[in-house]
């Protein structure tokens, strides 16, 4: 298979190009949709960009499509859950993780199992019982109700507590000679040598709750909670009106970007606790 | 500055393991004290008590006047430097220097003259601002060595703490740790493997096996009259020659009367077997050569006696040139020759 003929060369080529062109296709269509008026794309999609960009980029924040609230209202309810996820989710493990690899208490060994077992366990096999739990705990159409069953993470918690066990004993005693409790200990020197996990966990849990789209959907009827993800949805679904396509694909397309810029920006830090191990 | 006094100190592992069993120990206030003893003999289990990182099972610690069992290790005034030196590694050297001071709220004025005092004794000046890792193993360990020195605690422990240099290094911080604790005067414990270290360092040597102290004495002391016949083998390198007193007789033709009929066990350092006769009443063994190991300034030259199992080490200064299967005589004189008791095996008063 590592021949060097030609003939081969150019076929792979073909059948790697057909699959971007496959993928990004979708893709660049949405992009020049953004250019043009629901005029023009009611009658067909263009494959060529128009002049309508900046007109669309600044109307679809007003943009209030049928059967979804604004456009904005929306971003900020997505970007809101995302970041609640984001920041409960480490927060929660990172203290656990804690909890797990330093104190010795009764039963620690079962907590770590029990935290195990709910890898196993993700939202979408176990959403009846817990649409059941926060129905019955009045957290439907709620902030709570559509991020606190998504923060229980046991990956993050596992994550942590593998770079926890690689830091030596020595560290948890020098600190503690050194006349630091468990908090400082924590905040003084876990934290900061935490500090690329938890860069690359924000990273990975930020898209985690941005692009969730079945919980919303089940835990919110009105409006007002509605998140990007579902709304794009509802969107293209009114019935009684002409999709507007230029604002639809406009809002799909900037709801793209929050997970490409959070990479980018992310990465050099990435990087850099890669390059400079600090153990 | 504080004597630390252990009595019937004991430690059981999950109530299983006992590392420690029993064990009394008093060091007096500027005391430097090494524990020495083979490993897994509980020499850092009996240091982390003392420092209050381990729980003890029963028996009691005392620093100064103190009693500190329940206390906190902080709490317990010491300062520890660790095998692989546990700098902070996002913390630059100064902040490390810094970080027990400000956390037992030293006033910033103090804080920045004592570490500006430690950074110009151990000459890391050069290197506050950098990280640890920016630093080459030597440098660590005074950082470590700083850390400890800057808050002017009770006590020092030290647990192998220059294991991870070279030998060269190594010499050089001995003797540095000796001077600067001896300028401070501070109360210090010092676990080693090595038997230089032990025997250069120490104003106390406590030689430890099995969780038990063999004995305790000053280091020339401990070498030159070995309690035991553990202590007899395990100090010196290499350690004395050991032979069963009867087959000894038998070869020799007769002991001394030195020794009497309790002996089970004679030790002989290797030194103190000699290829010439000495003007000294002695004892001579016909032996024939096995090996010659050169170091330079002195030879090991290994050699077997009919009638013993084990072979006998001699050392000897300068270079022993000498030829496998060569014959040599052996001579010991009858005041080198320690006696150990046949059953407790320890050593018979001479
Ligand atoms: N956490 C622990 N749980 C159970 N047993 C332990 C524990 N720590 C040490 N031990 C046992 O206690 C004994 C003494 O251990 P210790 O670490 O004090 O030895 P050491 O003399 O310092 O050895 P070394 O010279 O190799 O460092 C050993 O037999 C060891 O197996
Ligand atoms: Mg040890």
């Amino acid at each position: 298979m590592v021949e060097n003929r030609p003939f081969l060369g150019f076929l792979t080529h073909l059948v790697l190009i057909a699959g971007v062109i496959v993928v990004a296709f979708p893709v660049y269509v949405a992009i020049i949709a953004m250019t043009h008026t629901d005029v023009t794309l009611n009658s067909g999609a263009p494959l060529l960009p128009g002049a309508e960009l900046i007109s669309n980029l600044i109307a679809v924040w007003t943009f209030d499509p049928p059967g979804a609230p604004p456009f904005w209202l929306m971003v900020w309810n997505s970007t809101l859950m995302a970041l609640i996820i984001m920041v409960g989710k480490i927060a929660i493990s990172i203290i656990s993780a804690y909890a797990i690899v330093y104190f010795r208490f009764p039963f620690r060994t079962l907590a770590f199992w029990i935290i195990f077992i709910t890898l196993m366990l993700p939202v979408e096999v176990r959403i009846i019982p817990t649409y059941e739990v926060v129905a019955n705990l009045g957290m439907l159409n709620s902030y709570a109700g559509l991020t606190i069953p998504l923060i229980a993470s046991a990956t993050a918690t596992f994550l942590f507590r593998q770079f926890f066990m690689t830091i030596p004993d020595e560290m948890m005693e020098a600190a503690r000679v050194d006349g630091a409790g468990p908090l400082k200990f924590f905040r003084d020197i876990l934290l900061p040598l935490s500090r690329t996990n938890i860069a690359a966990l924000c990273i990975i849990l930020f898209i985690y709750g941005w692009v969730q789209y079945l919980w919303p959907l089940l835990v919110t009827t009105r409006e007002e909670h509605f998140t990007l993800m579902m709304g794009v949805r509802q969107m293209a679904g009114a019935q009684e009106v002409d999709p507007q396509w230029n604002l639809i694909m406009t809002a799909v397309v900037l709801a793209m970007l929050p997970p490409v810029l959070i990479v980018i920006a992310m990465q050099r830090l990435f990087v850099k606790g890669l390059v400079e191990t600090e153990k | 500055m504080a004597s630390i006094t252990l009595s019937a100190v004991k430690k059981t592992y999950q109530g299983q393991v006992t590392a420690i069993h029993g064990l009394d120990l008093s060091i007096a206030d500027g005391e430097l004290v090494v524990l020495v003893g083979p490993s897994g003999c509980g020499k850092s289990t009996l240091l982390r008590m003392i420092a209050g990182l381990e729980t003890i099972t029963s028996g009691e610690v005392r620093i100064g006047d103190t009693m500190v069992n329940r206390l906190e290790p902080a709490e317990r005034d010491i300062a520890m430097v660790f095998q692989n030196y546990a700098l902070y590694p996002h913390m630059s050297v100064r902040q490390n220097l810094e970080y027990g001071l400000k956390n037992r709220r030293t006033p910033r004025p103090e804080i920045d003259r004592r570490v500006t005092e430690a950074a110009r004794i151990l000459e890391i000046e050069p290197f506050l601002d950098r990280k640890p890792r920016q630093l080459s193993g030597g440098q660590r360990q005074r950082v470590a060595m700083g850390r400890a020195i800057v808050r002017q605690p009770k006590a020092f422990l030290f647990d192998e703490p220059l294991s991870n240099l070279d030998a060269k290094l190594r010499g050089q911080m001995r003797v540095e740790i000796r001077r600067l604790q001896r300028t401070l005067g501070t109360t210090s414990v010092y676990v080693t493997h090595d038997q230089l270290e032990a025997m250069t360092m120490a104003d106390k040597l406590v030689v430890m096996n099995g969780g038990r102290i063999e004995q305790v004495g000053r280091p020339l002391e401990v070498y030159s009259r070995p309690a035991s016949l553990f202590v007899a083998g395990f100090m010196g390198s290499p350690g004395m020659n050991l032979i069963p007193a009867p087959a000894l007789a038998g070869i020799a033709g007769g002991l001394p009367d030195s020794v009497g009929p309790a002996c089970g066990t004679i030790g002989i350092r290797p030194e103190d077997v000699a290829l010439t006769a000495p003007d000294r009443p002695h004892l001579r063994l016909d032996a024939v050569l096995d090996a010659v190991e050169l170091v330079g300034s002195e030879s090991l030259v290994y050699a077997h006696v009919a009638g013993l199992d084990s072979e006998v080490v001699l050392r000897t200064p300068g270079i022993h040139a000498g030829e496998p299967g060569q014959t040599l005589g052996l001579h010991i004189a009858h005041a080198d020759l320690h006696c150990f008791d046949a059953e407790s095996g320890r050593r018979l008063a001479s």
